[in-house]
């Protein structure tokens, strides 16, 4: 499993310890974080980095941060002219220098322009700021959702609560109407998936004040006000409710550690290259491939070896009948044995350890069969007798020139 | 004045270069990213590129497990078989030209060969001693396959096509033996083909089909030669391609331990 941020875990134990009504610091030291002091401010941007990717400042191109923060602020309706935020939601090319000069007039959002725009983050920073964008004007189908909803919680007829919503009542004013509006996200069978898509008639303009204030933190650092009349301790966010980051990002595998293949895989494999060849042209001018007289039917070499990868399936043809030593060893255990092996062996793991008889069992067969070709080779002469190389010489043609014992 | 000479001799011939790669002609063989390729700049993005534009990139990812360029862990084995299995190719193409599968003339021509052809010497032995180490590397890169335990799912069937490539490579050098018609490929293969004759049920058809007839004659050369240089590299080629695309499939190199 992927580390849980520190943060979305210290969000959820505040969740847990609301909801069981336990002291907070208990639950932190459940959950194995230290409950040192957290102001209000530090919650407030925690919650609106939970939306957010945790550091935007080093991930998100700062045009692209100009232009959510300005949607946002429209969304919010404050102190930013309309004009000032519609030519910063035109879409930039992709990885195009940071520009920050359309927005100027933003006071919060144009930070640290000296600092270069990572060129492959736009098209993941794309989204949110899309999304903030959209805030700007609640779309109709939107607000009529949430004026349906409200109609139903509170039993009043809808088109007197959509009335209501589209009669200029200021959203954004006033943070503590609409934390009591009943959400749909709620009443939805899967949290999970509403949690993902925020409904974002409501969504944004619940959060944005806050947002904006922390984000001004970052560049003209005033204290983080929570909004007025919030009672001390209070914040004026709601959790909606904690999800698994599974739901969210499908991490499918874990992250491995990787190295290019160029170079570091492909320069290893042209050094083996170079030296295998360099090795067989050496061997070959100094060892002369054996050519002995013309091929005579009626002149059998005694003794008459195969090559020497079969040479150990002629060894065993000499303690068993050829039906066993010829097809049943080599055929049956070798051929199919080694083919269903995988089939065969259901160990899963791959850790030495854990496989000590599988490992037994194949290095058996790697010596018994080393074995049986090295007797072959070298221990055995004339009639296919025994034979000790040391005595009675090499009859093996192959290997004539590569040893001598004289 | 000569250490100026010497150094406007290198602008001259950097110049050259530098006007080689700015044409057209080597714009156009070297894709995008290419390590040759003009303003090459080794970083990561050209780094993928030099795999993922190249015709490697049907043998090799973009980046590869950490442990898995250890040369301590592969040994290079699998690549080393198929490095050999090229060096045999070209050297065997290059014997090609100097042999004719026949009774009476295999063995004159190897023996003109070795004596009367450029080279022909070297090249002769570099393919059987290369044969013999192919045999080795491919046997030893099973064994190693095997003590990694990289045959567990979901690499079970690729290990089943490597002992298909086993059984491939023992009959590519086994059907190469037989042709320097002497007496050693002459003998060897009359006691190998013999083994085949053991197989129940079918053993004598088996051997039948192995010789072209009751026992090693001049056909039997051609049906070997045949075997040798085009029916057994065409399988071979085609199992080593399902090979290396399920290595990829597969999930890469196994591991680490």
């Amino acid at each position: 499993m992927p580390e849980i941020p520190e943060h979305l875990r210290r969000r959820s134990a505040e969740a847990r310890a609301k909801a069981l009504g336990v002291p907070r610091e208990q639950v932190l030291a459940e959950m194995g974080l230290a409950a040192e002091g957290e102001t209000p401010a530090e919650l407030i941007e925690e919650i609106t980095s939970a939306v957010q990717p945790a550091n935007p400042d080093t991930s998100i191109p700062e045009d692209l941060q100009a232009r959510e923060a300005a949607a946002r602020q429209s969304a919010v309706g404050d102190f930013v002219a309309k004009a000032a935020a519609t030519p910063a939601a035109k879409p930039t090319p992709a990885g195009a220098p940071a520009e920050p000069v359309p927005v100027v007039e933003v006071p919060a959002p144009v930070v640290e322009p000296e600092e270069p725009a990572p060129a492959a983050a736009p098209a993941a920073a794309a989204v949110p700021a899309a999304t903030a964008a959209s805030g700007s004007k609640i779309p109709e189908a939107l607000l009529r959702r949430s004026a349906e909803a409200k109609a139903k919680a509170t039993g009043r007829p809808v088109e007197e609560v959509l009335a209501e919503m589209t009669g200029g009542v200021p959203v954004a004013e006033e943070p503590a109407p609409v934390t009591e509006l009943p959400v749909p996200a709620v009443a939805e069978p899967a949290p999970a998936a509403a949690a993902a898509t925020p409904p974002t008639g409501e969504q944004p303009a619940a959060r944005a004040p806050d947002s904006t204030a922390g984000r001004t933190t970052t560049v003209t650092a005033p204290p983080i006000v929570p909004p007025v009349g919030t009672p001390e301790g209070v914040r004026p966010q709601r959790l909606l409710t904690v999800v698994r980051a599974r739901a969210i990002q499908q991490v499918k595998a874990e992250p491995t550690d990787k190295v290019s293949v160029w170079p570091h895989l492909l320069l290893i494999e042209f050094v083996a290259l170079l030296a295998v060849t360099a090795f067989l042209t050496v061997l070959s001018v100094i060892l002369q491939a054996p050519l002995l007289d013309l091929a005579n039917f009626n002149l059998t070499p005694n003794p008459s070896k195969a090559p020497w990868y079969f040479l150990g399936l002629q060894e065993l043809l000499s303690y068993f009948d050829p039906q066993i030593g010829g097809v049943t060893v080599p055929g049956i255990i070798g051929l199919l044995g080694l083919m269903t092996i995988p089939y065969v062996d259901r160990n899963p793991s791959t850790k030495p350890s854990d496989r000590k008889f599988a490992i037994m069992f194949f290095t058996f067969f790697l010596v018994a069969s080393a074995t049986l070709t090295i007797i072959g080779v070298l221990f055995r002469g004339p009639g296919f007798n025994f034979s000790y190389p040391w005595s009675d010489g090499i009859w093996f043609d192959d290997l004539k020139d590569w040893i001598s014992f004289e | 004045m000569a250490n100026g000479d010497k150094t406007s001799l290198a602008d001259r011939v950097g110049e050259v270069g530098e006007r080689v790669r700015a044409s057209q002609a080597w714009e156009s063989i070297f894709r995008p990213g290419s390590p040759f390729k003009k303003g090459y700049t080794d970083s990561p993005r050209n780094r993928s590129y030099v795999i993922m534009n190249n015709v490697l990139y049907h043998l090799h990812p973009v980046k590869v497990k950490r442990h898995g360029v250890r040369l301590s862990y592969t040994l290079c084995l699998g690549g080393l078989s198929f490095f050999l299995f090229i060096l045999l190719t070209i050297t065997g193409i290059f014997l090609m030209f100097y042999y004719r599968p026949t009774a009476p003339a295999a063995y004159v021509d190897i023996e003109a060969l070795s004596t009367s052809v450029a080279f022909g010497s070297l090249v002769r032995n570099m393919h059987r001693w290369g044969a013999h180490l192919m045999v080795l590397t491919v046997f030893l890169h099973m064994s190693r396959v095997f003590y990694h335990g990289a045959y567990k799912p979901p690499r079970e069937f690729n290990w089943v096509v490597g002992v298909v490539l086993l059984l491939l490579t023992l009959l590519l050098s086994f059907t190469g033996y037989l042709l320097p018609w002497d007496q050693l490929a002459l003998w060897a293969v009359t006691v190998g083909t013999n083994m085949g004759g053991f197989v129940p049920v079918f053993g004598d058809q088996v051997k039948f089909v192995l010789l072209g007839g009751v026992e090693v004659t001049g056909a039997t050369l051609l049906r070997f030669y045949v075997a040798h240089v085009l029916f057994l590299p065409f399988i071979i080629v085609i199992f080593m391609a399902v090979h290396f695309w399920r290595v990829r499939k597969d999930g890469g190199i196994s591991g680490p331990l």
